[in-house]
């Protein structure tokens, strides 16, 4: 089980967290111009990747605040956390 | 009791305290300090039970949580009886009641021993490829199959037990107390290290506490004396935790871990009142030092299993720790020097050794120089390749091994035996550590995995690092902790060992036979009755890898994971598959290490606090009113209240009738309830919900759908403006953790630059929905300040007002298409405004209804229940709800997904109306809906998703899903039942006044 270092508030057990699926996607702004293929790239296709990847994890059982994750999902280590909408720590 | 088996000797059993016990029905005594194994086996008894699959005899093999063969039943028949129990790991107490499993009618004769004869027609996958047909036939086979296989009894009644978790967090955790572990423990606590070390056994220092032999010294004293020294050390460090009978279930990521502690398993039934049984402890460790030692192999060869054919190292056990001979004319079979150990412990007793077999041609050490002086034969470069004797084994017959070691050579010669030690060597017990992910290497010197890459902030100490010899093991475990806790050294200036044994080894995991191989019983996982044979079957049939093996011939997959023989799986594989070991991959060890209880599990969470529940404030005045409860969520809900000995179907009748003849009263305080405030409030809104939102005046109320991305319908809810940038949300009740998560996911990260925050407040408010044509009269009474006129106070709008100068919030809101209000007050009184309303309504009759009541009420409108008629797959437009979606709006979460090219299909599942043929005919929710009957496969068009009778209309109403249904109004479709056809018509949604009329009616 994890020991996740919020941004906000410190190391807390895994428990206390959700895990939100791939990070930086970014919602568009004018949904409405894209074809059914630009959309569903958005809405359904997520990378998956076995090695760094980047998460969005809620602190839900704390804080209630979302942030970001990088994990190697090849052996869990958490490389860094952060904020959202700032740029990831690590490559 | 047999008095030449036990011996007088050891400090661990107290002499002076007989304990009497029943092993299958019969009294048999022991003493303090006894397991039940070495209980039985001073009372000459190695047969405790029969095997799974061939139900063969079967005796004790080990003298630890390893042990395949002698797992028991405890106390049968009662509410502490717990099945297949090690024999090994249990401490006897006065009282105990143990018997033997997986054999009728009992364990000396037992008819499916049967399956033995039958063995040569009982190969690996049998059940597999017999079973297999006719495919209709498997659950007749299943009966019998569960029937003869299976272990011990699971308990039929409530266990009696308390149970409990509980959270340790340290700096450093020994896993094992043996020689390394111990020093680990010491170290670490005199540098200041908050330590914990955990046991599994009931007393420290492994299998060196009494090891008291003059071959073996450290520091010039015998290992026991030197162990004692340093455990009446430790045990008075201040920082320094120890816990023995508690042992490492499960190595998780991250260094937590979970242990058992064992409190009373050791003591009397009748002090074990009102005390923890066991705790789980939750241990986060920022360091974890595993030294749990290692197994000691067993030797593969043909009938290897019968009961008296022990681990050369049990046998020592028993006889040094226990002070109790296994046999009286003992042989052993070995391939390393270890054996010699235990030959050396029966010597110094007096206790005969018949031979050792050895596997080695060429032995050179200074114990067996010694073992030989005592004129004890030893067989070298030999080999056992038979064993004699039903219920106990009484004579082996040995052969010459080739030199290489494939076959045997020359004549066969028997020898008498009534127990045989084997040993094949040692295998590092790395299973915690795999199970934190660690990686293994294979060490082809002497044929064992050991810990390579660790996964955390972790060490492997000792001969579970593959340390053998007494110098290794001392010398590697001051350096590596010395350099795992950075620390000096001061606590083992210099520490010398002499050591009489010699590391060499003969390995061969499948020994030869003078038999062809399908002729021999060499069994490798002796729980699971799998043989060397069935392994090499399985790579015949082409199996590779060793996990498709392992389920296929079911090896090491009994409760005791293998624990003796996965390596000699692993090995007969590379060797018959001519590859290396571990190329096929190694089994992977599951938690937990050793079977855990449910109890242990659950701990505390049983009886009302499995599953807690919440209650509305009102809820005390529910159950005073005779009301059955429904759960919603983690909610009690009131779902009707009968009266007088009606039934659910009755009191549904009568509530729903009432509601709309004079009043109704609905308890809707596990509605949930959002709190929004900010100056971008009403641009938030806008973007979650499908319709409008940013001309909703103050004091107004608005319907809302929120749909996901995919443009699905995900929760509904009114919403109502209190202010200029304030909201009060509400939604499902199932749904209001989910539609918070939500929301505060699209703020924090979508659109952080609006104003907005949100918090919830379904708790604090209590909700008490007031409905009916009689509504209006009995609010007045309630809130006697408010102007409850249409022109002031019409549908859809809101006031602030006070009940007894209680400020509480009005909403003309209605679920049900009668005129109702919605009383929220601060949730401490929403019991006593609950009564006022009853009170106020005692003239009109005034009925508490209930969910079921409140669902029958909205499907006569064509409510949607989300959830209920909604399962994720419907837009609003498939709810023929078109007009809540807004198209003048430039977005909203989903609006895209609207017009994806499978949303605007028209023939998607749609919201429809369904009336029966016969009106007193009320359909099954959830059954199919379908066209064409005769059609072959028949094509199913939809569901019922909500059925009533309705005793407004006086008629059978529902709703349901049906492909393009939205066309097809008036058309007959048929609902096929288990034994007739039901005729329906396609139907509008809403069956009950669709003007409105009873919702605006001057009243």
């Amino acid at each position: 089980m994890f020991l996740i270092n919020c941004p906000f508030c410190g190391e807390r057990e895994q428990s206390e967290f959700k895990a939100g699926g791939e990070a930086h996607i970014v919602r568009p702004k004018q949904p409405t111009e894209l074809s059914d293929d630009e959309w569903a790239e958005y809405l359904f296709m997520r990378k998956n990747i076995k090695g760094v990847q980047f998460e969005r994890w809620n602190h839900v059982h704390g804080c209630r605040k979302w942030f970001n994750m990088v994990r190697d999902t090849s052996n869990d280590q958490i490389k860094a956390v952060y904020k959202m909408g700032e740029k990831p720590p690590v490559k | 009791m047999s008095n030449n088996l036990r011996f007088k000797t050891s400090k661990f059993i107290d002499e002076t305290y007989r304990v009497s016990f029943k092993f299958n029905n019969k009294t048999y005594f022991g003493f303090k300090g006894d397991t039940l194994a070495s209980a039985l086996l001073a009372n000459g008894i190695h047969l405790v039970g029969r095997s799974f699959k061939y139900h063969r005899p079967r005796g004790i093999m080990t003298s630890g949580s390893e042990e395949p063969n002698a797992i028991i039943q405890l106390h049968d028949n009662s509410s502490r009886t717990e099945p297949n129990v090690r024999a090994t790991e249990v401490e006897i107490y006065e009282g105990l009641v143990a018997s033997s499993q997986n054999c009728w009618p009992s364990v000396n004769f037992d008819i499916g021993g049967i399956n033995n004869l039958l063995s040569p027609i009982l190969p690996a996958g049998f059940y597999y490829k017999t079973f297999m047909w006719p495919a209709s036939f498997w659950e007749k086979y299943e009966y019998f199959i569960r029937k003869s296989a299976g272990l011990g009894k699971s308990p039929k009644v409530a266990d009696p037990d308390i149970y409990e978790h509980k959270y340790i967090h340290c700096d450093v955790l020994v896993i094992g107390a043996g020689i390394s572990g111990i020093m680990a423990a010491k170290m670490a606590a005199k540098n200041g290290f908050k330590t914990l070390l955990v046991d599994e056994k009931s007393y420290l220092g492994g299998s060196s506490i009494y090891d008291n032999s003059e071959f073996s010294k450290i520091n010039n004293q015998i290992i026991s004396s030197w162990l004692e020294k340093e455990i009446n050390e430790i045990s008075k460090l201040e920082n320094l935790e120890i816990k023995t009978r508690t042992s490492v279930a499960a190595f998780h990521g991250y260094n937590f871990l979970l242990a058992r502690e064992n409190l009373t398993d050791h003591l009397p039934i009748n002090q074990r009142e009102n005390k923890v049984r066991q705790r789980l402890l939750k241990i986060r460790a920022k360091k974890v030092i595993t030294a749990t030692g290692s197994i000691e192999r067993p030797l593969i060869f043909d009938n290897n299993d019968r009961p008296g054919i022990m681990l050369s190292s049990a046998i020592k056990r028993y006889i040094d720790l226990y002070g109790v001979a296994c046999g009286e004319n003992n042989i052993l079979f070995t391939n390393n020097d270890t054996a010699y150990e235990t030959a050396m412990s029966l010597i110094q007793r007096g206790i005969k050794i018949n031979a050792i077999i050895d596997n080695r041609e060429q032995i050179d050490s200074k114990i067996s120089y010694e073992v030989e002086k005592n004129n004890i034969k030893i067989y070298k470069g030999y080999t056992v390749v038979d064993t004699y004797g039903y219920r106990r084994i009484n004579k082996i017959s040995i052969m010459k091994l080739s030199k290489d070691g494939q076959t045997v050579i020359g004549d066969k010669t028997k020898l008498n035996c009534d127990c045989l030690g084997v040993s094949g060597g040692w295998t590092p017990a790395v299973h915690l550590f795999t199970q934190s992910g660690g990686k293994l290497k294979f060490r082809e010197e002497d044929q064992v995995f050991i810990p390579n890459v660790y996964p955390s902030d972790q060490i492997s100490i000792g001969s579970c690092n593959g340390d053998f010899g007494l110098e290794e093991i001392i010398k590697n475990t001051l350096s590596s902790i010395k350099k795992f806790l950075d620390i000096d050294n001061s606590e083992y200036k210099t520490v010398e060992t002499i050591s009489g044994l010699n590391q060499s080894k003969r390995n061969i995991w499948l020994l030869p036979s003078d038999k062809s191989i399908g002729k021999t019983k060499s069994f490798v996982d002796y729980q699971n009755d799998a043989t060397a044979k069935d392994i090499k079957l399985a790579l015949r049939e082409g199996f590779r890898s060793i996990e498709h093996v392992k389920r296929y011939t079911t090896t090491g997959m009994g409760t005791d994971q293998g624990k003796l023989g996965n390596m000699h799986a692993l090995g007969i594989i590379s060797e018959t598959a001519g590859t290396k070991m571990g190329e096929h991959g190694t089994t992977t060890f599951r938690p937990p290490y050793t079977p855990l209880t449910f109890g242990t599990i659950v701990g505390r969470n049983v009886g009302e606090f499995f599953d807690i529940f919440r209650r509305t404030p009102i809820h005390d005045w529910h159950v005073a009113n005779n009301a059955e409860f429904e759960n919603v969520g983690q909610w009690k809900r009131a779902w009707y209240y009968p009266k007088d000995n009606e039934n659910m179907h009755q009191a549904v009748q009568r509530e729903s009738k009432a509601a709309r003849d004079s009043a109704g009263i609905l308890d809707a305080s596990t509605l949930g309830k959002i709190d929004i405030q900010g100056t971008d409030a009403s641009e938030f809104l806008n973007r979650v919900y499908t319709n409008a939102w940013s001309k909703l005046a103050i004091g107004k109320c608005r319907y809302g759908l929120m749909l996901n991305e995919d443009g699905m319908v995900y929760d509904d809810g009114v919403t109502t403006r209190l202010g200029e940038n304030h909201y009060i949300m509400t939604t499902t009740t199932g749904g209001a953790a989910n539609v918070l998560g939500k929301l505060e996911d699209y703020l924090q990260t979508e659109w952080p630059e609006l104003d907005v925050y949100l918090s919830s407040v379904t708790d604090h408010f209590a909700t008490i929905s007031v409905c009916g044509p009689n509504s209006k009269k009995i609010v007045s009474k309630v809130v006697p300040d408010l102007d409850l006129s249409d022109e002031k106070f019409p549908h859809m709008s809101f006031k602030n007002s006070k009940i007894d100068n209680i400020k509480c919030r009005i909403m003309r809101i209605s679920f049900t298409g009668e005129h109702s209000y919605e009383i929220n007050i601060q949730a401490n009184f929403g019991k006593s405004v609950w009564e006022k309303c009853m009170e106020a309504g005692k003239d009109f009759n005034i009925t508490p209804y209930g969910t079921e009541t409140m669902h029958l009420l909205r499907a006569e409108k064509g409510f949607i229940i989300v959830g209920q008629d909604t399962d994720a797959t419907l837009t609003p437009i498939d709810l023929q709800m078109d007009w809540i979606v807004s198209k003048k709006k430039y977005d909203f979460i989903g609006k895209r997904s609207l017009y994806r090219s499978d949303t605007i299909r028209e023939d998607r599942k749609q919201l429809v109306g369904l009336l029966t043929e016969n009106p007193e005919e009320v359909l099954e929710e959830g059954a199919q809906i379908v066209a064409d009957i005769k059609k072959s496969p028949i094509e199913m068009l939809g569901h019922v998703t909500s059925s009533y009778y309705s005793p407004n209309l006086k008629k059978s109403i529902a709703l349901g899903v049906v492909k393009g249904g939205k066309n097809m109004l008036g058309q007959k479709l048929i609902i096929p039942m288990e034994n007739k056809n039901i005729n329906v018509t396609v139907a509008d949604p809403v069956f009950l006044d669709k003007e409105g009329e009873r919702l605006n009616a001057k009243l």
